[in-house]
């Protein structure tokens, strides 16, 4: 199954206001975590908060939607969210945590969940887990090489940044820059080369901007909380859908990315078995 | 709660009809432990065998109540009272799922010449072996006769762990200074590592045990051989080997905060680690049991 298991697949967006103006697509992670917590489903939420250094995240224990929202956005870099997600269970003493994650910090949780060796009380309470599709990443230097360097900007002027259409886009208040996507090859870092989860597969639910339009996102439930949670904010009009068949260019081009991501990953991990290197999949 | 507990652990509906299954298990159990076996002395290597059929042993099983030793040798009991805080399924656990008998601190039964050391299907071994102590060794011996599978209890005994610091030199005996993990002086077929081994990772094993859910004991088999943990497993196992994606589990699991992650890549303070390998146990870049996570999740 190319895009794993789910249960439904629809297009959609955060329907407040507030959610899309600071959002990077359809703004469902920033809206699911704050209908969760208004809910009580969760106690608090793991998040990729800002930092003093910009475009740089650091893991965030949000205990309010304000504190959800300040991290909406895609930061291309590293935020360590599993990390804090113990700080979320101890020092803040959360039951119920919630975190948003790529596939492989949702490799590293999931695994945690089965395999609890080392990691008392704190896998099952992480309650909700949204998953975002993401094709690769990159060391924060590669990022001061892509926006400083090859788009002649600064990463304190930059607004917002997305990857779509084949290039790497960086937003200035008054500037639009794009970078053709084989540009960045080489800078995104060496780990996301064997990685075969693109739509964030062990998520309860997982969201990306690829197959619908402009300020709507491709959303996928997957397990029964997932499915549960994500049908409530339907039916609260926290969130409004489209039927993703209707919505060009739709599943199609998800799955021919995430074919895409396969096929790449296992040529990699292919040759590093001939390097006689180590590959945990 | 207890169902919810239960159903959690993957703990199946016992049947009617429990001997002729009990007996199917057992057998079945034994096959396979067989098998383990060879793969275990073909490969000794870290990384888990990769598994494509799914087990349905988890519900056709259910074996006999397991018999469980627990052997007290260089450690701090950090790891039995991790058992313990199973709280609301103890008792369940300790009356109607399993035999507890060996163990001086959750029954009163030990070894000495009167009384021999019983027959058991696993012993939960927790603490290094110092070499130097006799009385360690022998029990240490005596309990790899007795057992059917023999289970590093906790990163002491699984890798050394905090006894990798022990040099000797301090009253009563300070000709004490040599402290090792079983693997270096008898077999050991499965780890439960952690420092302490969680209360839920003890439960699991247990369970998996009664329902001869091999399937899920198998990254701990793969991990038995492995006993030379460190925090800097990370940077030569995973950084240098071009697998970290800096999701930060490493420093998650961490006990004593030696690990933080610093531009994406973990980073170990070796002045607090302990040597307990729960990072790289942790890794999903180490070994990643998928068929398993998804069978959880019910994907």
């Amino acid at each position: 199954m190319v895009l794993g298991t789910y249960k439904n697949a629809v297009s959609a967006r955060a329907t407040d206001k507030a959610i899309q103006k600071v959002s990077q697509d359809g703004g469902i992670v920033t809206a699911l975590l704050s209908y969760a917590l208004e809910e009580k489903i969760i106690e608090g939420a793991v998040v990729a908060g800002p930092s003093e250094t910009p475009w740089k995240p650091e893991p965030l224990v949000a205990l309010t939607s304000d504190e959800i929202i300040s991290a909406a956005g895609t930061k291309y870099t590293f935020s360590p969210n599993v990390w804090a997600l113990k700080e979320a269970v101890r020092s803040y003493g959360l039951e119920k945590v919630g975190t948003v994650a790529i596939p492989c910090q949702l490799q590293g949780i999931r695994k945690t969940q089965s395999y609890p060796f080392a990691t008392r009380f704190v896998a099952d309470k992480i309650k909700l887990i949204v998953g975002i599709f993401c094709m690769e990443n990159f060391p924060y230097a590669s990022l001061q090489t892509l926006i400083n360097e090859k788009l002649n900007s600064s990463l304190s002027l930059t607004e917002k940044m997305d990857i779509g259409k084949g290039k790497f886009w960086s937003y200035t208040q008054d500037e639009e820059l794009a970078l053709p996507l084989k540009d960045t090859h080489g800078y995104e870092q060496a780990g996301c080369n064997i990685c075969k989860d693109y739509t964030a597969e062990l998520s309860d639910v997982s969201t990306g901007s690829v197959g619908s339009a402009d300020g709507w996102s491709t959303v996928l439930t997957r397990t029964d909380a997932g499915e549960s949670i994500f049908t409530k904010a339907v039916d609260a009009g926290i969130i409004e859908t489209k039927d993703i068949a209707d919505v060009k260019p739709g599943l199609p081009l998800l799955e021919k990315l995430s074919n895409s991501k396969k096929t790449k990953a296992d040529a990699e991990i292919k040759s590093r078995i001939e390097l006689g290197l180590p590959v945990p999949f | 709660m207890l169902a919810r507990i239960k159903r959690w652990l993957g703990l199946a509906k016992p049947d009617d009809d429990q001997s002729k299954l009990e007996e199917a298990a057992r057998k079945k159990a034994e096959e396979q432990k067989k098998l383990e076996e060879q793969k275990l002395q073909e490969s000794e290597s870290y990384k888990p065998t990769q598994k494509t059929e799914e087990s349905s042993q988890e519900v056709e099983n259910v074996a006999e109540k397991p018999r469980i030793g627990y052997f007290h040798l260089s450690g701090c009991t950090g790891d039995v009272m991790s058992l313990s805080e199973n709280y609301d399924i103890l008792s369940e656990l300790l009356t109607n799922m399993v035999d507890i008998v060996y163990g001086q601190t959750l029954v009163d039964v030990w070894w000495d010449d009167e009384n021999p050391m019983p027959e058991m299907d696993l012993a939960l071994v927790e603490g290094s072996v110092c070499l130097q102590d006799e009385h360690s060794l022998h029990e240490l011996k005596e309990l790899r006769k007795k057992a059917t599978y023999v289970a590093a209890f906790g990163s002491c005994a699984k890798n050394g762990c905090f006894t990798r610091f022990s040099r000797g030199g301090q009253q009563a005996q300070p000709k004490h200074e040599s402290f090792v993990p079983l693997s270096d002086l008898v077999k050991v077929d499965l780890a439960i590592p952690g420092c302490p081994a969680s209360p839920e990772i003890i439960a699991k094993t247990v369970v998996a045990l009664i329902n001869g859910d091999l399937d899920y004991l198998q990254p701990m088999m793969d991990v038995a051989a492995c006993n030379q943990n460190c925090g800097c497993d990370l940077q030569t196992n995973i950084v240098n080997k071009a697998l970290c994606t800096g999701c930060g589990t490493c420093a998650m699991v961490c006990p004593t905060r030696a690990l933080t992650i610093n531009e994406g890549r973990p980073e170990c303070n070796k002045a607090r680690c302990i040597k307990c390998g729960s990072c790289y146990t942790h890794c999903p870049r180490s070994w990643f049991p998928e068929a398993r996570i998804k069978q959880d999740l019910g994907l």
